[in-house]
């Protein structure tokens, strides 16, 4: 009977976006566009020089989907946590909310929904730079931008549900930073083949949507080890981390909303 | 409007609210007093279907707030103790937001909005930032955003705790006039003042049961007398002048810092007690109040902050 939707929560996220404008830009689009700038033109001159690129094409080429989908999972990323420490912790605005017409589930929803637009956003914003750096072709935009989104809202929902059981934020933040996203970028095959590493520390990479999202990217972007069902197999590591991720922030946000 | 018996909340082995009975009528404004701890948030927060029961059966508008959740919260309005107003919005956008919850349209909101802003008496800070609103600044905002939806019932948890004496003031002037339109106020207070300020009828709880039920007129003719005379000896000295003062007045309570005389005539008892030659370093005669049911009652004092 009511029109409540997860659809005026996004709305209310985005609102709250928009102050932060510049600071979602800056962060956003500056630390992958200092990436590129340093080791996608320096390391890559080397690597270039050397044996003449890496996994057959130049190196820029070889790191654009990487960069690009971790800009996305950032983006999006920042968006699930803050807001839902805002919600649970500092400000108790979901309590608020759950006092409406909407349900846990609409809430959790509206959240991810206004990390979904950022991740686009961001995944569209830095396209455009890695074209300009001559890193991808125009054509890649169909495949590459896809898939970076895939990952981007794949690890918000699984962040969604993670954020929303944290009690008090001591520390979360910088646990999270540490322990999750450095690994992720850093383990992932994001400036080498994932097999150049040891197999003790590969695994990382193979729990790392960052790592399914590129090597999909690759593959399709210029043909990298195309083998058709590893692709679906990364492409199933994502559905079944982003599905499970948000069953589970439901079940979560149900359960602190109506305690 | 609201109908529970039985109600019941529990968390874990802790029972918050332990069984208990109560209606609420179109139009009444009803009150839930007792001390901090007593139930009677957790009784407010299963009334806005915002937590499960744990046993018994609650009707809210004929339905039941656990299976009809988004159904009745549609229809009330929600003041909570922690205002979760959103400190880096405006006052206009806090509330324009808070009704798109609800799905309102715009069209409705933008009128409305501004009507909300006239009745919390904060046209002028509109477009200003929460974060730069006062106290009771920020109440009244919580109350006007309660209204958004336009509720048949208003709930509001400690309306008034922690703002100053004029603040209070305002924010009751505000209640009433909600009253007066025939909104159905629910409130929950440990202030003896505000329960009789603002509600036609109400239960005393304490430790998740309700001790007595009634208007505060009742309450306090069944449960305390006309008058109450108060004394002071000094901590030392008031247990033992208290065992010398028997026979006075109709009932007798010995606190640690005074003693309260339950009488008809306040003036005539303290002629009695100095009669009996114990000059009170301190003496007044005042109305009974809430505070003094509440006492004969549990035997304890509602702990001011």
């Amino acid at each position: 009977m009511s029109g409540a939707s997860a659809l005026s929560v996004a709305e209310y996220r985005l609102r709250n976006m928009w102050k932060w404008k510049r600071a979602i830009i800056f962060y956003g689009l500056g630390g992958p566009f200092l990436y590129l700038a340093s080791i996608g033109l320096g390391v890559g001159s080397l690597v270039n020089a050397n044996g003449g690129g890496l996994d057959g094409v130049p190196y820029l080429t070889f790191l654009a989907p990487a960069l690009l989908a971790s800009a996305a999972i950032q983006g999006g990323q920042d968006e699930v946590t803050f807001p839902v420490l805002a919600g649970f912790v500092w400000q108790k605005l979901f309590f608020g909310m759950a006092a409406t017409s909407l349900t846990p589930a609409q809430i959790a929803n509206g959240v991810l929904l206004a990390s979904v637009v950022r991740i686009i956003f961001t995944a569209l914003a830095y396209w455009v730079v890695l074209w300009g750096f001559g890193a991808v072709t125009l054509a890649s935009a169909v495949v590459l931008i896809p898939c970076a989104i895939f990952a981007g809202i794949a690890f918000a929902t699984f962040m969604l549900w993670i954020a929303a059981k944290v009690r008090n934020d001591d520390g979360f933040f910088a646990l999270v930073g540490r322990f999750v996203i450095t690994p992720m970028f850093l383990f992932s095959g994001t400036f080498y083949p994932l097999q150049s590493l040891p197999l003790t520390v590969q695994w990382i990479g193979w729990l790392s949507p960052l790592w399914h999202a590129t090597e999909m990217g690759r593959a399709l972007s210029y043909g990298a080890g195309a083998q058709a069902p590893l692709f679906w197999l990364h492409a199933l590591f994502l559905a079944l981390m982003g599905g499970a991720g948000l069953l589970l922030a439901h079940r979560q946000f149900t359960r602190r909303l109506t305690a | 409007m609201i109908r529970a018996s039985g109600l019941t909340k529990r968390y874990g082995e802790f029972t918050a609210v332990a069984g208990i009975d109560f209606a609420v009528a179109r139009g009444e404004s009803f009150g839930l007093l007792g001390p901090n701890g007593a139930g009677k948030s957790t009784t407010m927060r299963m009334i806005s279907a915002t937590t499960l029961r744990s046993g018994g059966d609650l009707r809210i508008l004929d339905r039941d707030p656990d299976t009809h959740g988004p159904e009745v919260r549609a229809h009330l309005g929600v003041v909570p103790q922690e205002g979760n107003l959103d400190t880096e919005l405006t006052c206009a956008e806090n509330l324009y937001v808070y009704g798109r919850y609800f799905g309102l349209s715009r069209r409705f909101l933008r009128p409305k909005v501004d009507e909300l802003l006239a009745f919390a008496q904060l046209e002028d800070k509109r477009d200003v930032k929460v974060d730069a609103l006062s106290g009771g600044m920020k109440r009244r905002l919580t109350i006007a955003r309660g209204l958004v939806n336009e509720p048949e019932i208003l709930l509001l948890d400690e309306p008034t705790t922690g703002l100053d004496p004029q603040a209070r003031h305002i924010l009751w002037d505000r209640l009433f006039r909600l009253k007066e339109q025939g909104v159905t106020l629910v409130v929950t207070t440990h202030y003896m003042d505000e329960a009789e300020q603002l509600c036609d009828r109400l239960i005393v709880m304490d430790r998740g049961r309700i001790m007595a039920e009634g208007s505060p007129q009742t309450l306090i003719s069944e449960y305390s007398s006309r008058e109450v005379l108060e004394l002071r000896y000094g901590t030392g000295r008031n247990a033992e002048v208290a065992a010398q003062l028997e026979g006075i007045g109709q009932r007798m309570e010995a606190l640690p810092d005074r003693l309260l005389l339950y009488v008809d005539d306040g003036e005539a008892a303290l002629e009695a007690v100095v009669g009996r030659g114990f000059h009170p370093i301190a003496s007044l005669v005042r109305r009974s109040s809430l505070e003094d049911v509440f006492l004969r009652l549990t035997g304890r004092s509602l702990v001011d902050e």
